[in-house]
Protein backbone atom coordinates (compact mmCIF):
# COMPACT_ATOMS: atom_id res chain seq x y z
CA UNK A 1 0.00 0.00 0.00
CA UNK A 2 1.33 3.56 -0.77
CA UNK A 3 0.58 6.47 0.89
CA UNK A 4 -1.08 9.80 -1.20
CA UNK A 5 -1.31 11.23 1.90
CA UNK A 6 0.09 15.03 2.26
CA UNK A 7 -0.53 17.93 5.07
CA UNK A 8 -1.55 21.08 3.90
CA UNK A 9 -1.29 23.92 6.57
CA UNK A 10 -2.41 21.34 9.09
CA UNK A 11 -5.45 19.63 7.46
CA UNK A 12 -4.45 16.18 6.07
CA UNK A 13 -5.90 15.75 2.57
CA UNK A 14 -6.39 11.73 1.48
CA UNK A 15 -4.48 12.83 -1.82
CA UNK A 16 -2.84 16.17 -2.95
CA UNK A 17 -4.94 16.57 -5.85
CA UNK A 18 -6.93 19.70 -5.51
CA UNK A 19 -9.60 20.69 -8.04
CA UNK A 20 -8.75 24.61 -9.00
CA UNK A 21 -10.60 27.60 -8.93
CA UNK A 22 -12.67 28.72 -11.73
CA UNK A 23 -12.63 25.43 -13.76
CA UNK A 24 -14.92 23.22 -10.90
CA UNK A 25 -17.33 26.16 -10.38
CA UNK A 26 -19.11 24.98 -7.19
CA UNK A 27 -18.71 21.10 -8.05
CA UNK A 28 -22.58 20.54 -8.63
CA UNK A 29 -22.09 19.26 -12.28
CA UNK A 30 -18.89 17.11 -11.35
CA UNK A 31 -20.78 15.55 -8.28
CA UNK A 32 -23.67 14.43 -11.17
CA UNK A 33 -20.32 12.72 -12.88
CA UNK A 34 -18.39 10.91 -10.00
CA UNK A 35 -18.19 11.15 -6.08
CA UNK A 36 -16.12 14.81 -5.93
CA UNK A 37 -14.90 13.28 -1.93
CA UNK A 38 -12.59 11.26 -4.32
CA UNK A 39 -10.68 14.69 -4.73
CA UNK A 40 -8.27 16.06 -1.70
CA UNK A 41 -10.17 18.93 -1.82
CA UNK A 42 -11.28 21.56 -4.74
CA UNK A 43 -11.02 25.57 -4.50
CA UNK A 44 -14.41 27.21 -5.94
CA UNK A 45 -14.74 29.68 -8.06
CA UNK A 46 -13.17 33.06 -7.61
CA UNK A 47 -15.59 34.90 -5.27
CA UNK A 48 -15.70 39.00 -4.98
CA UNK A 49 -17.71 41.18 -2.25
CA UNK A 50 -19.91 42.38 -4.88
CA UNK A 51 -21.85 39.98 -7.73
CA UNK A 52 -19.92 40.28 -10.51
CA UNK A 53 -21.65 39.35 -14.23
CA UNK A 54 -17.71 39.20 -15.82
CA UNK A 55 -16.54 40.39 -19.27
CA UNK A 56 -18.52 40.42 -22.36
CA UNK A 57 -19.05 37.61 -24.94
CA UNK A 58 -16.59 35.80 -26.52
CA UNK A 59 -14.49 34.93 -23.26
CA UNK A 60 -13.37 31.85 -24.41
CA UNK A 61 -9.94 31.13 -27.19
CA UNK A 62 -8.04 28.49 -27.80
CA UNK A 63 -4.53 27.85 -28.37
CA UNK A 64 -2.04 25.05 -29.04
CA UNK A 65 -2.10 22.88 -26.21
CA UNK A 66 -4.02 24.74 -24.10
CA UNK A 67 -7.49 27.79 -23.19
CA UNK A 68 -7.71 31.45 -23.47
CA UNK A 69 -10.47 33.10 -21.11
CA UNK A 70 -11.38 36.12 -20.30
CA UNK A 71 -14.36 35.41 -17.74
CA UNK A 72 -13.48 38.09 -15.42
CA UNK A 73 -14.39 36.87 -12.15
CA UNK A 74 -18.37 36.17 -12.92
CA UNK A 75 -20.05 35.24 -9.27
CA UNK A 76 -22.83 35.98 -7.08
CA UNK A 77 -20.95 37.73 -4.44
CA UNK A 78 -19.49 36.60 -1.13
CA UNK A 79 -23.03 36.97 0.96
CA UNK A 80 -24.92 34.63 -2.03
CA UNK A 81 -21.75 31.93 -1.92
CA UNK A 82 -22.31 31.77 2.06
CA UNK A 83 -25.85 31.64 2.02
CA UNK A 84 -26.95 29.91 -1.01
CA UNK A 85 -23.68 28.04 -2.34
CA UNK A 86 -22.38 26.61 0.32
CA UNK A 87 -24.92 25.03 1.72
CA UNK A 88 -25.34 23.07 -1.57
CA UNK A 89 -21.28 22.49 -1.54
CA UNK A 90 -21.64 20.69 1.63
CA UNK A 91 -24.26 18.13 0.66
CA UNK A 92 -22.25 16.92 -1.99
CA UNK A 93 -18.39 17.42 -0.68
CA UNK A 94 -17.74 16.43 3.04
CA UNK A 95 -14.13 17.31 3.38
CA UNK A 96 -12.52 21.51 4.05
CA UNK A 97 -13.12 23.05 1.53
CA UNK A 98 -10.99 25.54 -0.51
CA UNK A 99 -12.37 29.28 -0.58
CA UNK A 100 -10.87 31.16 -3.71
CA UNK A 101 -11.26 34.86 -3.32
CA UNK A 102 -10.70 37.79 -5.35
CA UNK A 103 -10.93 41.70 -4.47
CA UNK A 104 -10.61 45.48 -5.98
CA UNK A 105 -9.30 46.90 -2.96
CA UNK A 106 -7.50 45.57 0.19
CA UNK A 107 -10.61 46.43 2.10
CA UNK A 108 -12.74 44.17 -0.11
CA UNK A 109 -10.38 41.11 0.65
CA UNK A 110 -10.57 41.85 4.15
CA UNK A 111 -14.78 41.70 4.23
CA UNK A 112 -14.62 38.32 2.43
CA UNK A 113 -12.43 36.45 4.34
CA UNK A 114 -13.84 37.92 7.62
CA UNK A 115 -17.18 36.36 6.16
CA UNK A 116 -15.64 33.36 5.30
CA UNK A 117 -14.43 32.43 9.22
CA UNK A 118 -17.83 31.86 10.10
CA UNK A 119 -17.89 29.24 7.91
CA UNK A 120 -16.93 25.50 9.35
CA UNK A 121 -16.85 24.05 5.68
CA UNK A 122 -14.16 25.93 4.15
CA UNK A 123 -10.37 24.34 4.99
CA UNK A 124 -8.23 27.23 3.78
CA UNK A 125 -8.58 30.65 1.64
CA UNK A 126 -7.38 30.98 -1.20
CA UNK A 127 -6.39 34.83 -2.29
CA UNK A 128 -6.42 35.34 -6.33
CA UNK A 129 -4.07 38.49 -6.71
CA UNK A 130 -3.68 37.54 -9.92
CA UNK A 131 -6.27 36.76 -12.05
CA UNK A 132 -5.00 39.28 -15.05
CA UNK A 133 -8.88 40.11 -16.45
CA UNK A 134 -9.65 42.56 -14.21
CA UNK A 135 -8.68 46.12 -15.24
CA UNK A 136 -7.06 48.18 -12.21
CA UNK A 137 -7.26 45.97 -9.40
CA UNK A 138 -6.31 42.41 -9.59
CA UNK A 139 -3.41 42.76 -11.91
CA UNK A 140 -1.34 45.66 -9.78
CA UNK A 141 -2.13 43.41 -6.18
CA UNK A 142 -0.40 40.49 -7.76
CA UNK A 143 2.82 42.32 -9.52
CA UNK A 144 3.55 44.25 -7.16
CA UNK A 145 5.69 42.81 -3.88
CA UNK A 146 4.74 45.73 -1.51
CA UNK A 147 0.66 45.35 -2.64
CA UNK A 148 1.09 41.59 -2.31
CA UNK A 149 2.54 42.25 1.13
CA UNK A 150 -0.42 44.45 1.83
CA UNK A 151 -3.12 42.47 0.93
CA UNK A 152 -1.70 39.64 2.95
CA UNK A 153 -0.78 41.51 5.99
CA UNK A 154 -4.19 42.43 5.91
CA UNK A 155 -5.95 38.80 5.49
CA UNK A 156 -4.02 37.13 8.06
CA UNK A 157 -4.78 39.74 10.89
CA UNK A 158 -8.82 39.00 10.54
CA UNK A 159 -8.71 35.19 9.30
CA UNK A 160 -9.21 32.44 11.58
CA UNK A 161 -8.51 30.02 8.53
CA UNK A 162 -4.56 29.48 6.46
CA UNK A 163 -4.12 31.82 3.76
CA UNK A 164 -2.86 30.59 0.73
CA UNK A 165 -1.75 33.78 -1.75
CA UNK A 166 -2.02 32.68 -5.34
CA UNK A 167 0.48 33.79 -7.52
CA UNK A 168 0.41 35.22 -11.11
CA UNK A 169 3.19 34.20 -13.11
CA UNK A 170 2.92 37.62 -15.11
CA UNK A 171 5.79 39.28 -13.17
CA UNK A 172 9.27 39.37 -13.96
CA UNK A 173 10.64 37.86 -10.39
CA UNK A 174 8.08 35.58 -8.98
CA UNK A 175 10.31 34.72 -6.30
CA UNK A 176 10.22 38.31 -5.10
CA UNK A 177 6.50 38.12 -4.98
CA UNK A 178 6.26 34.79 -2.96
CA UNK A 179 9.41 36.42 -0.84
CA UNK A 180 6.56 39.72 -0.15
CA UNK A 181 3.89 36.79 0.87
CA UNK A 182 5.81 34.56 3.22
CA UNK A 183 7.25 37.92 5.47
CA UNK A 184 3.46 39.27 5.45
CA UNK A 185 2.64 35.94 7.11
CA UNK A 186 1.06 33.55 4.24
CA UNK A 187 0.43 30.30 5.44
CA UNK A 188 1.00 28.98 1.54
CA UNK A 189 1.53 29.57 -1.69
CA UNK A 190 -0.06 28.59 -5.00
CA UNK A 191 1.03 29.08 -8.44
CA UNK A 192 0.36 29.32 -11.33
CA UNK A 193 -2.39 31.53 -12.52
CA UNK A 194 -2.96 32.11 -16.27
CA UNK A 195 -0.14 34.01 -18.24
CA UNK A 196 -1.90 36.55 -20.05
CA UNK A 197 -2.24 35.90 -24.07
CA UNK A 198 -4.15 36.67 -26.80
CA UNK A 199 -5.34 35.44 -29.94
CA UNK A 200 -6.51 37.10 -33.47
CA UNK A 201 -9.34 36.08 -36.09
CA UNK A 202 -7.62 36.24 -39.29
CA UNK A 203 -11.24 36.87 -41.20
CA UNK A 204 -12.13 39.10 -39.17
CA UNK A 205 -8.88 40.95 -38.38
CA UNK A 206 -9.91 41.77 -34.70
CA UNK A 207 -9.15 39.87 -31.43
CA UNK A 208 -11.13 36.40 -30.96
CA UNK A 209 -11.58 37.96 -27.16
CA UNK A 210 -13.85 40.78 -26.56
CA UNK A 211 -11.43 41.55 -23.98
CA UNK A 212 -8.63 41.69 -26.29
CA UNK A 213 -6.47 39.72 -23.61
CA UNK A 214 -7.19 36.80 -21.49
CA UNK A 215 -5.32 34.03 -19.25
CA UNK A 216 -3.76 31.16 -21.20
CA UNK A 217 -3.75 27.88 -19.71
CA UNK A 218 -3.76 24.17 -20.30
CA UNK A 219 -1.14 21.80 -21.08
CA UNK A 220 0.75 24.56 -22.82
CA UNK A 221 2.30 25.80 -19.27
CA UNK A 222 3.36 22.95 -17.37
CA UNK A 223 7.15 23.72 -18.28
CA UNK A 224 6.61 27.34 -16.85
CA UNK A 225 4.25 26.45 -14.39
CA UNK A 226 7.05 23.76 -13.21
CA UNK A 227 9.74 26.10 -13.22
CA UNK A 228 7.97 28.93 -10.93
CA UNK A 229 6.89 26.11 -8.36
CA UNK A 230 10.66 25.06 -8.15
CA UNK A 231 12.00 28.34 -7.86
CA UNK A 232 9.40 29.59 -5.36
CA UNK A 233 9.59 26.21 -3.53
CA UNK A 234 13.43 27.07 -2.75
CA UNK A 235 13.28 30.23 -1.87
CA UNK A 236 10.61 29.78 0.59
CA UNK A 237 9.95 27.52 3.77
CA UNK A 238 5.65 27.35 3.58
CA UNK A 239 4.00 24.87 1.85
CA UNK A 240 3.73 25.96 -1.89
CA UNK A 241 0.69 24.14 -4.43
CA UNK A 242 1.72 23.70 -7.98
CA UNK A 243 -0.69 23.85 -10.68
CA UNK A 244 -1.01 25.09 -14.52
CA UNK A 245 -0.64 22.52 -17.28
CA UNK A 246 -1.29 19.21 -15.06
CA UNK A 247 -3.00 16.58 -16.54
CA UNK A 248 -1.64 13.03 -15.67
CA UNK A 249 -0.23 11.17 -12.02
CA UNK A 250 3.27 11.72 -13.43
CA UNK A 251 3.01 15.75 -14.10
CA UNK A 252 1.66 15.17 -10.03
CA UNK A 253 5.13 13.44 -9.79
CA UNK A 254 7.10 15.78 -11.40
CA UNK A 255 5.03 18.44 -9.64
CA UNK A 256 5.49 17.84 -6.34
CA UNK A 257 9.47 16.82 -7.04
CA UNK A 258 9.34 20.74 -8.14
CA UNK A 259 8.82 21.74 -4.06
CA UNK A 260 4.89 21.16 -4.13
CA UNK A 261 3.40 20.13 -1.06
CA UNK A 262 -0.15 19.50 -3.04
CA UNK A 263 -1.31 20.59 -6.45
CA UNK A 264 -4.56 21.94 -8.63
CA UNK A 265 -5.99 20.47 -11.83
CA UNK A 266 -7.83 23.09 -13.88
CA UNK A 267 -8.41 23.20 -17.66
CA UNK A 268 -7.90 19.60 -17.88
CA UNK A 269 -11.40 19.38 -16.11
CA UNK A 270 -13.13 21.20 -18.76
CA UNK A 271 -11.61 18.98 -21.42
CA UNK A 272 -11.58 15.42 -19.60
CA UNK A 273 -14.46 15.70 -16.94
CA UNK A 274 -12.92 12.64 -15.18
CA UNK A 275 -9.44 14.00 -15.38
CA UNK A 276 -9.52 13.89 -11.66
CA UNK A 277 -10.55 10.16 -10.77
CA UNK A 278 -8.45 9.59 -13.55
CA UNK A 279 -5.00 10.97 -11.51
CA UNK A 280 -6.38 9.37 -8.18
CA UNK A 281 -6.96 6.09 -9.81
CA UNK A 282 -2.74 6.10 -11.67
CA UNK A 283 -1.40 7.55 -8.80
CA UNK A 284 -0.31 4.21 -6.43
CA UNK A 285 0.13 2.93 -10.16
CA UNK A 286 2.87 5.59 -11.14
CA UNK A 287 4.40 5.66 -7.62
CA UNK A 288 4.89 2.15 -7.68
CA UNK A 289 6.59 2.48 -10.84
CA UNK A 290 8.60 5.07 -9.91
CA UNK A 291 9.69 3.49 -6.11
CA UNK A 292 7.79 6.00 -4.40
CA UNK A 293 6.16 4.74 -1.14
CA UNK A 294 4.71 7.79 0.46
CA UNK A 295 4.24 10.99 -1.91
CA UNK A 296 5.03 13.54 0.97
CA UNK A 297 8.48 12.24 1.12
CA UNK A 298 8.88 13.41 -2.63
CA UNK A 299 8.02 17.25 -2.24
CA UNK A 300 11.28 19.04 -3.20
CA UNK A 301 13.21 15.84 -4.17
CA UNK A 302 14.47 16.59 -7.72
CA UNK A 303 17.97 16.28 -7.00
CA UNK B 1 -31.58 17.16 -14.50
CA UNK B 2 -30.17 15.75 -17.39
CA UNK B 3 -26.35 14.22 -16.95
CA UNK B 4 -23.48 14.50 -19.55
CA UNK B 5 -21.70 11.55 -20.65
CA UNK B 6 -18.94 10.65 -22.31
CA UNK B 7 -19.37 8.46 -25.02
CA UNK B 8 -16.27 6.90 -27.19
CA UNK B 9 -18.22 6.15 -30.97
CA UNK B 10 -17.51 4.02 -33.50
CA UNK B 11 -17.26 6.63 -36.58
CA UNK B 12 -19.94 5.05 -38.86
CA UNK B 13 -19.39 7.52 -42.20
CA UNK B 14 -17.80 10.73 -42.34
CA UNK B 15 -18.85 12.28 -45.61
CA UNK B 16 -19.04 15.31 -47.62
CA UNK B 17 -22.75 16.49 -48.21
CA UNK B 18 -22.44 19.27 -49.50
CA UNK B 19 -19.96 22.67 -49.94
CA UNK B 20 -17.15 22.15 -47.27
CA UNK B 21 -20.66 20.61 -44.91
CA UNK B 22 -19.80 16.90 -44.04
CA UNK B 23 -22.02 14.36 -41.89
CA UNK B 24 -20.86 12.43 -39.33
CA UNK B 25 -22.89 9.26 -38.63
CA UNK B 26 -21.71 7.45 -35.08
CA UNK B 27 -22.25 4.33 -33.05
CA UNK B 28 -22.51 4.62 -29.67
CA UNK B 29 -24.48 4.58 -26.34
CA UNK B 30 -27.24 7.31 -27.17
CA UNK B 31 -29.80 6.22 -25.04
CA UNK B 32 -29.94 9.63 -23.08
CA UNK B 33 -30.05 12.21 -25.73
CA UNK B 34 -34.09 12.27 -26.18
CA UNK B 35 -34.07 15.97 -26.27
CA UNK B 36 -34.06 18.42 -29.64
CA UNK B 37 -31.75 21.26 -29.83
CA UNK B 38 -29.35 19.68 -27.13
CA UNK B 39 -25.61 19.59 -28.60
CA UNK B 40 -22.74 16.94 -28.56
CA UNK B 41 -18.97 18.24 -27.95
CA UNK B 42 -16.08 16.67 -29.97
CA UNK B 43 -12.85 15.63 -28.88
CA UNK B 44 -10.65 16.16 -31.74
CA UNK B 45 -7.16 14.92 -32.11
CA UNK B 46 -4.62 17.49 -31.66
CA UNK B 47 -6.74 20.04 -30.68
CA UNK B 48 -7.54 21.09 -26.88
CA UNK B 49 -10.99 22.13 -26.73
CA UNK B 50 -13.77 20.61 -28.13
CA UNK B 51 -16.19 21.68 -30.80
CA UNK B 52 -20.06 22.06 -29.89
CA UNK B 53 -22.14 19.93 -32.38
CA UNK B 54 -26.05 20.04 -32.87
CA UNK B 55 -27.94 16.67 -32.37
CA UNK B 56 -28.98 16.62 -35.61
CA UNK B 57 -30.54 12.92 -35.75
CA UNK B 58 -30.66 10.15 -33.08
CA UNK B 59 -31.95 6.69 -33.56
CA UNK B 60 -31.16 3.53 -31.47
CA UNK B 61 -27.57 3.79 -30.70
CA UNK B 62 -27.07 5.87 -33.70
CA UNK B 63 -25.98 9.59 -33.70
CA UNK B 64 -25.87 12.27 -36.60
CA UNK B 65 -24.59 15.15 -36.77
CA UNK B 66 -23.91 17.63 -39.46
CA UNK B 67 -20.72 20.35 -39.58
CA UNK B 68 -19.26 22.70 -41.37
CA UNK B 69 -15.34 22.86 -42.17
CA UNK B 70 -15.51 26.32 -40.75
CA UNK B 71 -11.79 26.44 -39.01
CA UNK B 72 -8.87 24.18 -37.94
CA UNK B 73 -10.69 21.91 -36.00
CA UNK B 74 -13.56 20.99 -37.94
CA UNK B 75 -11.51 20.91 -41.04
CA UNK B 76 -9.41 18.26 -38.62
CA UNK B 77 -12.36 16.43 -38.09
CA UNK B 78 -12.95 15.59 -41.62
CA UNK B 79 -10.01 12.99 -41.37
CA UNK B 80 -11.23 11.24 -38.70
CA UNK B 81 -12.35 7.71 -39.63
CA UNK B 82 -11.69 5.54 -36.56
CA UNK B 83 -13.36 6.67 -33.09
CA UNK B 84 -14.37 9.94 -31.35
CA UNK B 85 -14.31 10.69 -27.93
CA UNK B 86 -17.95 12.59 -27.24
CA UNK B 87 -19.38 14.39 -24.24
CA UNK B 88 -23.00 13.72 -25.11
CA UNK B 89 -26.39 15.51 -23.46
CA UNK B 90 -25.68 18.54 -23.04
CA UNK B 91 -27.67 21.75 -22.68
CA UNK B 92 -31.33 22.60 -22.67
CA UNK B 93 -32.97 21.86 -26.28
CA UNK B 94 -36.39 23.25 -27.43
CA UNK B 95 -39.23 23.40 -25.46
CA UNK B 96 -41.81 21.03 -26.60
CA UNK B 97 -44.58 22.28 -24.25
CA UNK B 98 -44.58 25.80 -26.04
CA UNK B 99 -45.37 23.98 -29.40
CA UNK B 100 -48.32 25.35 -30.82
CA UNK B 101 -50.56 23.46 -33.90
CA UNK B 102 -48.50 24.83 -36.72
CA UNK B 103 -45.04 24.86 -36.08
CA UNK B 104 -42.51 26.66 -37.96
CA UNK B 105 -39.10 25.27 -38.15
CA UNK B 106 -36.37 28.24 -39.93
CA UNK B 107 -32.70 26.91 -39.91
CA UNK B 108 -29.92 28.70 -41.73
CA UNK B 109 -26.84 27.17 -43.39
CA UNK B 110 -25.33 24.69 -40.36
CA UNK B 111 -28.41 26.05 -38.12
CA UNK B 112 -29.91 23.07 -39.83
CA UNK B 113 -29.12 20.41 -38.40
CA UNK B 114 -30.87 20.60 -35.14
CA UNK B 115 -34.38 21.40 -36.83
CA UNK B 116 -34.59 17.66 -38.11
CA UNK B 117 -34.45 15.65 -34.86
CA UNK B 118 -37.08 18.56 -33.57
CA UNK B 119 -39.39 18.17 -37.01
CA UNK B 120 -39.57 14.19 -35.65
CA UNK B 121 -40.24 15.02 -32.25
CA UNK B 122 -42.53 17.11 -33.22
CA UNK B 123 -44.05 15.16 -36.14
CA UNK B 124 -44.26 12.86 -33.13
CA UNK B 125 -46.40 14.27 -31.24
CA UNK B 126 -48.63 14.65 -33.76
CA UNK B 127 -47.66 18.40 -34.56
CA UNK B 128 -47.94 20.27 -37.71
CA UNK B 129 -44.46 21.60 -38.79
CA UNK B 130 -43.47 23.43 -42.09
CA UNK B 131 -40.11 23.70 -42.33
CA UNK B 132 -37.89 27.07 -43.76
CA UNK B 133 -34.45 26.05 -45.16
CA UNK B 134 -32.15 28.91 -46.09
CA UNK B 135 -28.73 28.49 -47.97
CA UNK B 136 -26.85 30.94 -49.67
CA UNK B 137 -26.41 29.11 -53.13
CA UNK B 138 -26.89 25.85 -54.87
CA UNK B 139 -23.87 23.95 -53.85
CA UNK B 140 -24.53 24.94 -49.86
CA UNK B 141 -27.96 22.76 -49.88
CA UNK B 142 -28.37 20.00 -47.68
CA UNK B 143 -31.16 17.59 -46.03
CA UNK B 144 -34.11 18.89 -48.05
CA UNK B 145 -35.08 15.69 -49.54
CA UNK B 146 -35.00 14.07 -45.68
CA UNK B 147 -37.00 17.12 -44.63
CA UNK B 148 -39.70 15.83 -47.23
CA UNK B 149 -39.46 12.11 -46.30
CA UNK B 150 -40.46 13.17 -43.41
CA UNK B 151 -43.65 14.47 -45.43
CA UNK B 152 -43.38 17.66 -44.20
CA UNK B 153 -43.73 21.10 -46.41
CA UNK B 154 -40.55 22.58 -47.24
CA UNK B 155 -39.62 26.22 -48.43
CA UNK B 156 -36.04 26.74 -49.62
CA UNK B 157 -34.59 30.00 -49.73
CA UNK B 158 -31.34 30.81 -51.18
CA UNK B 159 -29.82 34.45 -51.50
CA UNK B 160 -28.82 34.28 -55.02
CA UNK B 161 -32.05 32.55 -56.13
CA UNK B 162 -30.45 29.55 -57.77
CA UNK B 163 -32.99 27.35 -55.89
CA UNK B 164 -36.39 27.91 -53.97
CA UNK B 165 -37.26 31.70 -53.27
CA UNK B 166 -34.40 34.26 -53.85
CA UNK B 167 -34.05 36.09 -51.03
CA UNK B 168 -33.69 35.07 -47.05
CA UNK B 169 -35.88 32.99 -44.71
CA UNK B 170 -37.69 35.89 -43.53
CA UNK B 171 -39.01 36.36 -47.40
CA UNK B 172 -40.61 32.81 -46.80
CA UNK B 173 -41.66 32.85 -43.18
CA UNK B 174 -43.71 36.65 -44.33
CA UNK B 175 -45.94 34.30 -45.93
CA UNK B 176 -46.78 31.21 -43.50
CA UNK B 177 -49.35 31.16 -41.02
CA UNK B 178 -47.97 29.38 -37.59
CA UNK B 179 -48.44 29.61 -34.13
CA UNK B 180 -44.58 28.96 -32.74
CA UNK B 181 -41.49 29.45 -34.37
CA UNK B 182 -38.27 27.29 -34.10
CA UNK B 183 -35.03 28.46 -35.25
CA UNK B 184 -31.15 27.96 -35.39
CA UNK B 185 -28.73 29.91 -37.62
CA UNK B 186 -26.28 32.45 -37.88
CA UNK B 187 -26.69 35.67 -35.76
CA UNK B 188 -27.60 38.02 -38.29
CA UNK B 189 -30.41 35.23 -39.72
CA UNK B 190 -32.04 35.12 -36.19
CA UNK B 191 -31.85 39.30 -35.72
CA UNK B 192 -34.22 39.44 -38.97
CA UNK B 193 -36.16 37.14 -37.95
CA UNK B 194 -36.39 38.70 -34.83
CA UNK B 195 -37.69 41.95 -36.20
CA UNK B 196 -40.52 40.59 -37.60
CA UNK B 197 -42.07 40.75 -34.25
CA UNK B 198 -43.22 37.26 -33.44
CA UNK B 199 -44.33 36.87 -30.36
CA UNK B 200 -44.33 32.94 -29.81
CA UNK B 201 -40.41 31.97 -31.08
CA UNK B 202 -37.27 29.72 -29.49
CA UNK B 203 -33.89 30.86 -31.02
CA UNK B 204 -30.79 28.30 -30.87
CA UNK B 205 -27.77 30.77 -29.96
CA UNK B 206 -23.89 29.62 -30.14
CA UNK B 207 -21.36 30.59 -27.99
CA UNK B 208 -17.52 29.83 -27.55
CA UNK B 209 -17.30 27.57 -25.25
CA UNK B 210 -15.29 26.23 -22.78
CA UNK B 211 -16.37 23.46 -21.37
CA UNK B 212 -19.70 22.53 -22.36
CA UNK B 213 -21.08 21.60 -19.33
CA UNK B 214 -21.38 24.43 -17.05
CA UNK B 215 -18.48 25.13 -15.18
CA UNK B 216 -16.18 27.50 -16.68
CA UNK B 217 -18.53 30.34 -17.35
CA UNK B 218 -16.73 30.79 -20.54
CA UNK B 219 -20.37 31.07 -22.28
CA UNK B 220 -22.28 33.69 -20.38
CA UNK B 221 -24.49 36.16 -22.41
CA UNK B 222 -26.10 38.70 -20.88
CA UNK B 223 -30.45 37.65 -21.36
CA UNK B 224 -32.98 39.45 -19.75
CA UNK B 225 -33.37 36.94 -16.63
CA UNK B 226 -29.24 37.97 -15.90
CA UNK B 227 -26.18 36.54 -16.83
CA UNK B 228 -26.58 32.98 -18.61
CA UNK B 229 -24.33 30.19 -19.56
CA UNK B 230 -25.41 29.32 -23.23
CA UNK B 231 -24.15 25.41 -22.79
CA UNK B 232 -26.60 24.62 -19.44
CA UNK B 233 -29.01 27.27 -19.24
CA UNK B 234 -29.40 27.44 -23.72
CA UNK B 235 -28.28 26.99 -26.28
CA UNK B 236 -31.72 27.40 -26.96
CA UNK B 237 -33.80 30.98 -25.92
CA UNK B 238 -37.31 32.40 -25.96
CA UNK B 239 -37.81 35.86 -27.86
CA UNK B 240 -38.77 37.74 -24.65
CA UNK B 241 -35.14 36.57 -22.80
CA UNK B 242 -33.21 37.80 -25.42
CA UNK B 243 -31.26 40.93 -25.27
CA UNK B 244 -31.52 42.03 -28.72
C1 LIG C 1 -24.50 24.83 -29.16
C2 LIG C 1 -23.78 24.85 -30.47
C3 LIG C 1 -24.19 24.00 -31.48
C4 LIG C 1 -23.53 24.00 -32.71
N1 LIG C 1 -23.96 23.14 -33.67
C5 LIG C 1 -23.32 23.10 -34.85
C6 LIG C 1 -23.74 22.18 -35.87
O1 LIG C 1 -24.67 21.39 -35.69
N2 LIG C 1 -23.06 22.19 -37.03
C7 LIG C 1 -22.00 23.04 -37.26
O2 LIG C 1 -21.42 23.00 -38.33
N3 LIG C 1 -21.60 23.92 -36.33
C8 LIG C 1 -22.22 23.97 -35.12
N4 LIG C 1 -21.78 24.85 -34.17
C9 LIG C 1 -20.63 25.71 -34.47
C10 LIG C 1 -19.31 24.93 -34.29
O3 LIG C 1 -19.14 24.62 -32.95
C11 LIG C 1 -18.11 25.76 -34.78
O4 LIG C 1 -18.23 26.01 -36.14
C12 LIG C 1 -16.80 25.01 -34.53
O5 LIG C 1 -16.54 24.92 -33.16
C13 LIG C 1 -15.64 25.67 -35.23
O6 LIG C 1 -14.46 24.98 -34.93
P1 LIG C 1 -13.14 25.13 -35.79
O7 LIG C 1 -12.05 24.45 -35.10
O8 LIG C 1 -13.38 24.73 -37.18
O9 LIG C 1 -12.92 26.70 -35.84
P2 LIG C 1 -11.81 27.55 -35.11
O10 LIG C 1 -12.13 28.96 -35.41
O11 LIG C 1 -10.44 27.07 -35.44
O12 LIG C 1 -12.10 27.27 -33.60
C14 LIG C 1 -11.41 27.90 -32.55
C15 LIG C 1 -12.24 27.86 -31.28
O13 LIG C 1 -13.40 28.68 -31.44
C16 LIG C 1 -14.59 27.93 -31.27
N5 LIG C 1 -15.60 28.38 -32.23
C17 LIG C 1 -15.39 28.86 -33.48
N6 LIG C 1 -16.56 29.18 -34.05
C18 LIG C 1 -17.53 28.90 -33.16
C19 LIG C 1 -18.95 29.02 -33.17
N7 LIG C 1 -19.62 29.49 -34.21
N8 LIG C 1 -19.63 28.64 -32.06
C20 LIG C 1 -18.98 28.16 -30.99
N9 LIG C 1 -17.65 28.03 -30.93
C21 LIG C 1 -16.93 28.39 -32.00
C22 LIG C 1 -14.17 26.50 -31.50
O14 LIG C 1 -15.04 25.59 -30.89
C23 LIG C 1 -12.79 26.48 -30.93
O15 LIG C 1 -12.83 26.40 -29.54
C24 LIG C 1 -22.43 24.88 -32.94
C25 LIG C 1 -22.03 25.74 -31.92
C26 LIG C 1 -22.68 25.74 -30.70
C27 LIG C 1 -22.23 26.66 -29.62
C1 LIG D 1 -12.02 29.34 -17.29
C2 LIG D 1 -11.06 29.60 -16.16
C3 LIG D 1 -11.48 30.36 -15.07
C4 LIG D 1 -10.62 30.61 -14.01
N1 LIG D 1 -11.06 31.32 -12.94
C5 LIG D 1 -10.24 31.51 -11.86
C6 LIG D 1 -10.72 32.17 -10.68
O1 LIG D 1 -11.88 32.57 -10.59
N2 LIG D 1 -9.84 32.35 -9.65
C7 LIG D 1 -8.56 31.89 -9.69
O2 LIG D 1 -7.82 32.06 -8.72
N3 LIG D 1 -8.09 31.24 -10.80
C8 LIG D 1 -8.90 31.05 -11.87
N4 LIG D 1 -8.43 30.36 -12.98
C9 LIG D 1 -7.03 29.90 -13.00
C10 LIG D 1 -6.89 28.42 -12.60
O3 LIG D 1 -7.35 28.19 -11.30
C11 LIG D 1 -5.42 27.97 -12.72
O4 LIG D 1 -4.62 28.76 -11.86
C12 LIG D 1 -4.85 28.11 -14.11
O5 LIG D 1 -5.82 27.80 -15.07
C13 LIG D 1 -3.62 27.25 -14.37
O6 LIG D 1 -3.89 25.87 -14.19
P1 LIG D 1 -4.31 24.88 -15.39
O7 LIG D 1 -3.28 25.03 -16.47
O8 LIG D 1 -4.36 23.52 -14.77
O9 LIG D 1 -5.63 25.35 -15.85
C14 LIG D 1 -9.28 30.11 -14.05
C15 LIG D 1 -8.88 29.34 -15.15
C16 LIG D 1 -9.74 29.08 -16.20
C17 LIG D 1 -9.28 28.24 -17.36
S1 LIG E 1 -18.76 26.53 -21.74
FE1 LIG E 1 -18.10 26.33 -19.70
S2 LIG E 1 -19.83 27.14 -18.68
FE2 LIG E 1 -20.51 27.08 -20.68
Amino acid sequence: MVNTKVKLCGITLTNPIIAASGTFGYGVEFANLYDINCLGSFSFKGTTKEKRDGNPASRIAEGKNGILNSVGLQNPGIDRVIKQVIPVMKKIFHKPIMANVSGFSVEEYVECVKKLNRCPEIGWIEINVSCPNVHGGGMAFGTDPNMIAKVTRAVKKVSKKPIIIKLSPNVTDIVKMAKACEKAGADAISLINTIVGMRIDLKKRAPVLKNKFGGYSGDAIFPIALRMVYQVAHAVKIPVIGMGGISTAEDVIEMMLAGATAVEIGSANLVDPYVCPKIIKDLPKVMKQYKINSLDKIIGGCQ
Amino acid sequence: MHSMKEVVFKIKENKLIAKDVYRLVLLGDSKDITRPGTFVSLKIDNYYLRRPISVCDVNNNQLTLIYKVMGKGTNALTKMKQKINVLTNLGNGYDLKEAGKVNLLVGGGVGVPPLYYLAKALLKKKKKVIVVLGFNKKEEIFYVNEFKRLGVKVYVTTVDGSVGLKGFVTDAIKQIKFDQLFTCGPMPMLKAIHALKIKHAQYSLEERMGCGFGVCLGCTIQTKLGPSRVCTDGPVYKEEEIIW
